[in-house]
């Protein structure tokens, strides 16, 4: 039997190679998927807040319906409705035509829509905190509404979401181990490849977990880092 | 005068209300809503058109059960959880650095971590001490998918209610313990008539998001080949290559949280009403 570190080195004979390419797809995911969610997010938020009753009623469907259903559900409908969605368009033009999607882009959507619907929530609850009075004084000294937002508002309200949002940070870095389920090569995904060949699979789904661990605690410093400078130039103000 | 003056109150009519008006925001949203109306439209349309009786008769009954135990599964670990949580919380909350760290390892540890790894840590992880195991007999419990789902459920949720239970406690002001102690009731009766009654009321929120979180959770058990609702229709799919069969687990998971969202909102205005005027 190998040694674990000889398992752990890099090169052919280890599999921290390996692992390290999952490192980077996990990771990439994640932060693909973060700009899309929290776009996502802020205009639903903005559709759950505005006076209009029929915006209320379309973004609250949207959060309802993406909070409620089970993460890889979401994943698999879309990885496979997408493929067949596709396909039956396809069909139309060439009937022998086979639809391959790419898993990091149906991982990408489906994670996005989840964490939107989320920070949706979290967004929502900010402009709850802004009071009416910022938006009068915006409108006193004749800024218009998209100034307002961009100049008055929103400042305030990343401000305000930053922990919730740091939080939904960390539970998105978790959801993306779920891609491992339609074949990305992710962190546990390519653990549970190095476990299968080496029979070692405690050590590997525990380096994966370890992983998934110093993840989080970077983000962790991260965050603070964020927040930090966020509070000071609150100080300032 | 005042039969005048009522007179005139009564033939003051209320202002007509403003128009409208077709704003911006008004088309987006009509035209936003009826996007979903014609999506949920299709959807019908497709589960009519797709309907296949034989189908359904073959596999409906997979289906029901396939819930029973998504729900067996999460009542097991939740309330397995909860007995699990009150020593974590103890120890995390205790004066005793090592205990108090050791506490928050495993909090960290299990909240730090995917679900689906720490359910593969234990499902295939476990199979590397198969000899001590076998030696001390509970090979048997860890050979079975089923077992390694509610272990690792189990230690997953109480981690998150160790956390919920501390918030909760922590939550209630220090002079509750003091007003207690100068009253003569000792640390236990404090604990059981004056702390928990408060702690229960903002832990119930969390708690409830906990349950919905772990029914959605538990999907991820049809990957180590537990036949739960996902499992099943998983199942379904693979042998019939039928996209409905997505959809109906769609329709049953987002009934089963929608109900639990709202009895836990109904339970949480039932408990607060003595906080409302």
């Amino acid at each position: 039997m190998q040694s674990v570190w000889t398992l752990l080195s890099w090169g052919p004979e280890g599999w921290l190679d390996d692992i390290a390419y999952g490192v980077f797809i996990t990771v990439s995911l994640a932060a693909a998927t973060l700009p899309v969610g929290l776009m996502i997010g802020f205009l639903v938020a903005l559709a759950k807040q505005s006076n209009e009753p029929s915006l209320r009623l379309a973004g609250n469907i949207y959060t309802t319906i993406f909070r409620g259903l089970p993460e890889l559900l979401t994943l698999f409908m879309i990885f496979y409705g997408a493929q067949i969605g596709i396909q039956q368009l396809m069909r139309l033009y060439n009937p022998t035509a086979a639809v391959e999607v790419n898993a990091f882009v149906s991982g990408m959507i489906a994670l996005g829509v989840v964490f939107s619907s989320y920070a949706s929530e979290v967004f929502l609850s900010a402009f709850r905190a802004i009071p009416k009075g910022q938006y009068e004084g915006g409108y006193s000294v004749g800024l218009s509404g998209w100034q307002t937002m961009r100049l008055v508002v929103l400042p305030q309200l990343i401000r305000i979401s930053l922990p919730g949002l740091a939080n939904l940070w960390l539970i998105l870095l978790k959801d993306t181990a779920l891609v491992s389920a339609i074949g990305l090569a992710d962190i546990l995904r390519q653990a549970g490849v190095a476990a299968r060949v080496t029979k070692q699979a405690f050590l590997f789904f525990g380096v994966a977990a370890l992983i998934y661990l110093l993840l989080a605690i970077i983000s962790s410093f991260g965050i603070n880092a964020i927040e930090r400078r966020v509070g000071r130039q609150q100080v300032q103000r | 005068m005042s039969a005048a003056a009522a007179d005139v109150a009564t033939k003051v009519e209320k202002p007509p209300a403003i128009p409208r008006g077709w704003s911006r925001q008004r088309v987006l949203g009509y035209a936003l809503v009826g996007l979903w109306i014609v999506l949920g439209i299709g959807m019908i349309v497709y589960l009519v058109e797709a309907w296949n009786s034989e189908l359904f008769q073959k596999y409906a009954p997979g289906y029901i059960s396939g819930l029973g135990v998504t729900l067996t599964l999460v009542a097991v670990s939740i309330v397995l959880g909860a007995v699990l949580s009150v020593p974590v919380a103890y120890a995390r909350m205790s004066r005793n650095r090592i205990l108090s760290s050791f506490a928050y390892a495993y909090v960290y540890f299990f909240r730090g971590t995917p679900l689906l790894t720490q359910v593969f840590l234990i499902y295939y992880g476990v199979g590397s001490f198969r000899p001590a195991l076998e030696a001390v007999g509970l090979w048997g419990f860890f050979r079975e998918a089923w077992y390694c789902a509610i272990f690792s459920f189990t230690l997953n949720t109480a981690a998150y209610q160790a956390e919920i239970l501390r918030g909760a406690i922590e939550s209630v002001p220090r002079g509750q313990w003091e007003g207690a102690a100068s009253l003569g009731l000792h640390k236990l009766q404090t604990l059981r008539k004056i702390i928990l009654p408060q702690a229960l009321i903002v832990a119930l929120r969390p708690y409830g998001n906990e349950i919905i979180l772990m029914i959605k959770g538990s999907a991820i058990v049809a990957l180590i080949t537990v036949y739960d609702l996902m499992g099943i229709t998983k199942l379904t799919y693979s042998r019939t290559f039928d996209f409905q069969s997505y959809i109906w687990a769609a329709i049953i998971y987002l009934i089963i949280v929608e109900i639990l969202r709202h009895a836990v909102e109904w339970v949480e205005r039932r408990i607060t009403i003595h906080l409302h005027r």
